[in-house]
């Protein structure tokens, strides 16, 4: 009953209506007597009074459960006069605003795309278009092919000028159960839009240079793991096996591809799938980064967990061509984002930091040409692991978006 | 031979002594992390294997309280079979006790109406249900002794999710629980189910009797 009547009130103060109840109270009487009932009759001529149980105060009578509410106004006044009547009452809700706005979080957040926790594949396909449709001086939506299973990969492509001289790549979710990935990427675009006018460094960025953001790669696994298996890595591509499914899309690209740090069974977590480039989704992004390689001077992939950022290569032990000014990068980068809240990150070439590994978009980008290529692994270090708390969320994107800012402000400036 | 503290070598050998220094004093109401190895140093002993030494930083998580320096020595055996042999030194002094707490979590369990049995913990979301803190960190220090022994250079385990827990009512003197567990290995990025017959009390601490893998399932876990 009390979540009808909040559910009503909800339609009608939602959003841009504002704080029509804020401070305003709900109370509860029980009148023990004919006496008392009288004495609700008297308040009812004293102040306004809106009562939810009976309907009227006419109905009321003896041992009834009678719930009203009373405007901020009034609501001091009826606490004096009840306790000085001798009626005991009960607050039932203290901040009529309060109570309706957190319902209304319960109750729609079923359906409403949010940047402080998870949203489905079905929400952040949808807000690609808002944001696309929203902010369409500065935001752009392109699909870039399909996934295996057909779902749709959209890449936003942010920034005011059509013909920027330089661009950017930051795809997130290439591995389906980093959830916090995703959500980063979503931050991202967010906080570029919101922030475009008021920040000097967003509003360069976006002046001078195009940032393409694909928030999520991995489109098929990421619903697997909403509707499945919480712990999917891989994508929903066809196998040689009967029994297992999904490749590696980390393992996929044609870099030194399947030698090392990969695997070649398809049960395998690690599985590289039958040949360089086989999924789909892998060789859509191929197509796109190999369309605008001419001016593509950043790429970032976004992982969790372990709190990293690391640059290239994964496949091999041997330093790139531009080790120091990519290791001074990262180390900078690095301690612009533990400044936030003393998060603390390790960095350098993935390989030597955490394993080899071949078949990295991140190899693969450099080798194209992208000599500015930085992988992060988001948190945490394993306490949570994939399941990071949605209410870590906003800090670690926050964090984050401190580090990429930086790299992308660096290039920016070359 | 001094090695770089920041590489995997040396935070794979952390890990490793984390899981021993858990599932020796831990408890669900102490939980420690070692982070920001400072040194490391990596000495071969012919014929028998690896021994890593390390001074890193060490923290009560539940108390959110950083306890000083851990030195810690862990010794990989080359058959990759027998669990590591791990000493360290660090000061107690610093932890909080938990015997208040500990014993109030025995107290509250062994007097529910009904044996406790969950899922999924945490949830999806990283959320876990109020009171269900300490049964996850049991869980966590069971799942620690099967991560210490089965730890070797070549691995990096975290707890993944604990996938089920159940109680066991057989003894006043012990709680018991059959968990599952999903560990997670970071460097062959499988999730390894794992299945406990946990033994624990205030004053004797943690037992893992029975326990054996499970195999990967095809979809769901």
């Amino acid at each position: 009953m009390m979540l009808c009547i909040l559910a009503l009130i909800a339609t009608a103060s939602a959003g841009p209506w504002g704080q029509l109840f804020k401070g305003e109270k709900v109370f509860r009487v029980q009148p023990k007597n004919e006496e008392q009932v009288k004495i609700i009759a008297t308040l009812t001529t004293l102040v306004q009074l809106d009562f939810w149980k009976p309907e009227s105060s006419s109905q009321i009578s003896p041992n009834m459960v009678v719930d009203f509410h009373a405007a901020v106004d009034e609501a001091s006044f009826v606490q004096y006069f009840l306790r000085k009547s001798g009626i005991e009452y009960e607050v039932l809700i203290d901040d009529l605003q309060m109570a309706i706005e957190k319902q209304l979080d319960s109750q729609y957040s079923g359906y409403n795309h949010s940047y402080e926790k998870y949203n489905t594949w079905d929400k952040v396909a949808a807000w690609t278009a808002e944001m696309a449709s929203t902010y369409s001086s500065l935001v752009t939506r392109e699909e870039i092919g399909n996934s295996y299973k057909g779902r749709p990969m959209y890449v936003l492509k942010l920034g005011k000028s059509s013909t920027s001289k330089k661009t950017a790549f930051i795809e997130c979710g290439i591995h389906a159960r980093e959830w916090i990935s995703p959500a980063f990427c979503q931050w991202f675009v967010n906080e570029a839009v919101r922030t475009y006018e008021t920040d000097k460094t967003m509003n360069r960025l976006l002046s001078k240079m195009t940032i393409y953001v694909l928030p999520v790669f991995n489109v098929d696994g990421y619903v697997y793991t909403w509707t499945n298996n919480r712990m999917w890595r891989k994508n929903l591509g066809e196998s040689p096996s009967r029994y297992c499914t999904g490749t590696d899309l980390n393992r996929n690209f044609n870099v030194s591809w399947c030698s090392v740090g990969a695997s070649k069974s398809p049960c395998s977590e690690t599985y590289c799938g039958s040949s360089p480039e086989s999924e789909i989704e892998t060789k859509n992004v191929v197509t796109f980064i190999r369309k605008h390689i001419s001016t593509m001077k950043t790429y970032i992939s976004v992982h969790s967990y372990s709190q990293l950022l690391m640059f290239p290569y994964a496949f091999t032990y041997d330093h790139v061509a531009n080790y120091k000014i990519l290791n001074t990068i990262a180390e900078k980068a690095v301690r612009q984002l533990t400044s936030l809240y003393n998060t603390a990150y390790r960095y350098g070439a993935v390989a030597e930091t955490i394993y080899p590994a071949a078949g990295a978009s991140l190899d693969w980008a450099y080798d194209e040409g992208i000599k500015y290529a930085f992988v992060f692994e988001l948190r945490d270090t394993g306490r949570y692991g994939f399941l990071l708390p949605e209410s870590e969320i906003k800090p670690t994107c926050k964090e984050t978006m401190v580090a990429v800012k930086y790299i992308l402000n660096y290039v920016l400036l070359q | 031979m001094e090695i770089p503290p920041t590489h995997y070598p040396a935070t794979r050998a952390m890990k490793a002594v984390e899981h021993y220094i858990n599932y020796h004093y831990g408890s669900p109401n102490k939980i420690f992390t070692l982070h920001g190895v400072k040194k490391a140093t990596l000495e071969d002993i012919p014929g028998v294997g690896h021994k890593y030494i390390l001074q890193c930083s060490m923290k009560d998580m539940v108390n959110e309280k950083d306890v000083g320096v851990c030195n810690a020595e862990i010794l990989f055996h080359q058959d990759q079979k027998t669990a590591p042999k791990v000493e360290c030194r660090f000061n107690m002094d610093q932890i909080t006790n938990s015997q208040a707490a500990d014993n109030e979590f025995f107290t509250r369990i062994s007097n529910l109406p009904e044996p406790l049995t969950a899922e999924y913990i945490p949830d999806s979301y990283g959320h876990i249900a109020p009171g269900m803190e300490q049964i996850r960190y049991l869980g966590y220090l069971a799942a620690c002794y099967i991560m210490w022994q089965n730890s070797t250079e070549g691995t990096l385990y975290n707890l993944a999710q604990i996938r089920s827990v159940q109680q066991v009512v057989t003894s006043a003197d012990f709680l018991e629980f059959d968990y599952t567990v999903l560990l997670h290995d970071f460097v062959s990025q499988e999730i390894i189910p794992w299945q406990m017959q946990v033994l624990w009390n205030p004053k004797e601490g943690i037992k893992v009797e029975r326990n054996a893998r499970k195999p990967k399932s095809c979809g769901h876990y």
